[in-house]
């Protein structure tokens, strides 16, 4: 084999290995646009259904229907981030500038194994080990708190299956990625920055705060942002945990909850029928929608942060 | 619309085909006698019949070895839209199709002119259950029962249980009752119940969806183990399940007559006895009225019928013969047993099984 030969070869290899490549980058699209399509195909008619023939309804029109869904998909998720993000940063850093290296190793191992529980797994643990557990710390809040609104309303739930319990089940759901992200951006904190602080006399504290925190804040947004996504999609583990009464309410110990659109359309799609399954996938649409959002604002975000972050 | 139903129910049918297909091939030969019947068949439908399901198909495949049912209990919702499309040979149902739906629907798998088969064959009571420190049992009226659902009893020591209940220590404790989050055929039953045993009491539509203004006084919990959870945990709690899933709560017996009925298996059957046929349905089309204001004694008038549903005279034949063998079984007086020793159903009388094997008779 002449040296021209072995060029064309290679030259040829390097062809098909960039068409696969260009395969596997389309595909993503391609299934993108598939569930896009699906979505609004099926789901325009369920938000254009009347309202009086449309069993599922129950004579409200399509946007009372789903407004409450959409406030509870939102809310949970809110909530869940705000107990996620302090923890995961804490676990971060503690994980990249505290912890002894043969602790951080395992426990980031162990951070990573949480990812892969199933929700399913979780919903158990929340319905069974969780909400019986956090009830007595909730029937306190409500005798005592009762004046914040929050921790207002009728009655504090006997078992405990309340919204706070299935934000903190989903606090605990996307812990992981929330961590993973944030170590590996600490992590790539430039040495020189943090050996000059530490020179100029900060303590480790303050080094952090100089120069760890600003160098990872758009790290910091986009893993939030994932986790976020990932909270306002989660199906099992909220349906199993969370008295879904399809109310409008930010009290967080009652029976009386806002469900999610995703715990919604698993539990109503074995039982519907006719208009009533285009009316749970006009709901998926509207999720679909809401999460895209969410991460167009997050890389709007991060990119916006970028040029302000201490990496230049 | 129709896309995608065909789409995910083939898949689903296909998904369970194959791995019942190798669950028949497993069972040993215990019947030496040559099998007459052969093919497959393929139903879909109510949750609340799959364990019921699972022992008549067990029973039939033994029987028949080159037969293989499948069963996806996916909805009666599901199961309806299936049959009637053609993608199932028969469903199973917590209701009976109603006569408009059989009127605008088209059943792709029946001939033109067929009827619809519809056969009470999986009779379930519902219980009441509650969870109180020591009390297992107390009696209660439907009056009683509908204002505790409708949040207008809230203390389990209110004087309408009380006065009911004469020996019983109640305590000063608030009641919280546990109701279906999704739509559901005990939902239905519980509250068809409600409405025609206490219509003063219960002013709200019979519906498999709980009423929405009631939702705010109550807890949702999803399917009957959601319910098991939520009463099993939380001291105060009553709500409405299966019977055969009421395990050691405390259960409700209901006034009928004079007297307080506990659920059994018995008293539920002897209501559907005490009941009568839906008018102006064709001859193979079984639906009930369940007589919920009997005052029968001994009968336990809240109860769930999930019905079989098949076509009177099938496009294909052989799946009429093979559908007409598969509903024999279950209304066999074997089958039965197996249901109510697997799903703690109440096996069906002497007199239902006559008028259910003369409509089997018409299946072609």
């Amino acid at each position: 084999m002449n040296k021209d030969q072995k060029q064309q070869d290679f030259r040829r290899s390097d062809r098909i290995f960039a068409r696969l490549a260009k395969v596997a980058g389309s595909l993503i699209l391609v299934a993108l646009a598939a569930v896009a399509l699906f979505l609004i195909f099926e789901g325009v008619p369920g938000m254009l259904a009347d309202p009086d023939t449309t069993s599922i309804f129950r004579g409200k029109s399509f946007w009372e229907y789903a407004w409450p869904l959409v406030f509870g998909t939102m809310w949970a998720a809110f909530l869940a981030l705000l107990f996620a993000v302090p923890v995961s940063l804490g676990i971060a850093l503690f994980i990249t500038h505290y912890a002894p290296r043969k602790i951080a190793n395992g426990l980031g191992y162990v951070i990573d194994l949480l990812a892969a529980v199933p929700s399913v797994v979780f919903g158990l643990w929340g319905i069974l080990v969780l909400a019986p557990a956090v009830q007595p710390f909730y029937a306190w809040l409500f005798d005592n708190l009762h004046w914040i609104p929050f921790f207002a309303g009728e009655r504090v739930s006997g078992t405990g299956r309340t919204i706070l319990t299935a934000a903190l089940v989903l606090a605990v759901m996307i812990l992981p990625i929330i961590t993973a992200i944030t170590r590996e951006i600490f992590l790539q904190t430039p040495r020189l920055h943090e050996e000059a602080a530490v020179a100029l006399g900060a303590t480790r504290w303050e080094m952090i705060r100089m120069a760890v925190l600003p160098f990872g804040r758009s790290g910091i947004i986009s893993a939030a942002m994932l986790g976020l996504g990932r909270a306002l999609g989660e199906t099992m583990a909220v349906a199993m945990v969370l008295s879904a009464t399809g109310a409008v309410t930010i009290n967080l110990l009652t029976s009386n909850n806002p469900s999610t659109i995703a715990a919604n359309i698993a539990l109503q799609f074995p039982e519907a029928y006719g208009m009533n399954v285009n009316v749970l996938i006009a709901t998926g649409l509207i999720l679909f929608i809401v999460t895209f959002l969410v991460n167009a604002a997050a890389r709007w975000i991060v990119n916006r942060r970028a040029e302000f972050s201490g990496a230049n | 619309m129709k896309t995608i139903r065909l789409g995910s129910i083939a898949a689903v049918t296909a998904v369970s085909a194959l791995l019942l297909a190798g669950c028949a091939a497993n069972e040993e030969p215990t019947d030496p006698e040559v099998p007459s019947l052969s093919g497959t068949l393929n139903g879909s439908g109510a949750s609340s019949q799959g364990k019921a399901q699972d022992a008549w198909r067990a029973g039939f495949q033994t029987a028949n070895q080159a037969v293989t049912v499948n069963y996806d209990g996916g909805g009666s919702g599901a199961g309806r839209d299936a049959f009637a499309a053609g993608s199932v040979d028969f469903a199973g149902s917590d209701r009976a199709f109603k006569t408009s739906e059989i009127q605008d629907k088209t059943f792709v798998g029946c001939a033109a002119d067929s009827g619809l088969v519809e056969l009470p064959l999986y009779i379930s009571p519902i219980a009441i259950a509650f969870k109180l420190e020591g009390i297992n049992s107390i009696n209660l009226d439907a009056e009683t029962l509908a204002k505790i659902f409708s949040g207008q009893v809230t203390k389990w020591n209110d004087p309408a249980i009380a006065s009911q209940n004469a020996g019983v220590t109640l305590p000063d404790l608030a009641i919280t009752y546990v109701f279906r989050g999704e739509n559901s055929g005990t939902t239905e039953n519980f509250v068809d119940y409600l409405k025609k045993a206490a219509p003063n009491a219960w002013t709200w539509d019979v519906s498999g969806d709980w009423p929405e203004e009631l939702k705010s006084q109550g807890e949702a919990a999803s399917e009957t183990s959601g319910v098991v959870t939520a009463i099993s945990g939380g001291e105060g709690y009553i709500g409405y399940l299966d019977a055969s899933r009421a395990g050691d709560l405390g259960t409700v017996a209901l006034k009928v007559g004079d007297s307080y009925t506990p659920f059994s298996p018995a008293a539920a059957a002897a209501v559907v006895d005490d009941s009568s046929l839906e008018s102006g349905r064709t001859s193979g089309d079984l639906a009930f009225t369940i007589n919920r204001s009997t005052t029968k004694a001994g009968a336990y008038p809240l109860i769930l019928i999930s019905y079989l549903v098949g076509c009177e005279t099938y496009v294909d034949p052989a799946k009429g013969e093979l559908v007409k063998a598969y509903f024999s079984h279950m209304a066999s007086e074997a089958g039965q047993q197996a249901a109510a020793d697997n799903a703690g159903s109440a096996p069906i009388s002497s007199s239902l099984r006559a008028q259910v094997e003369a409509t089997i008779a018409l299946i072609k």
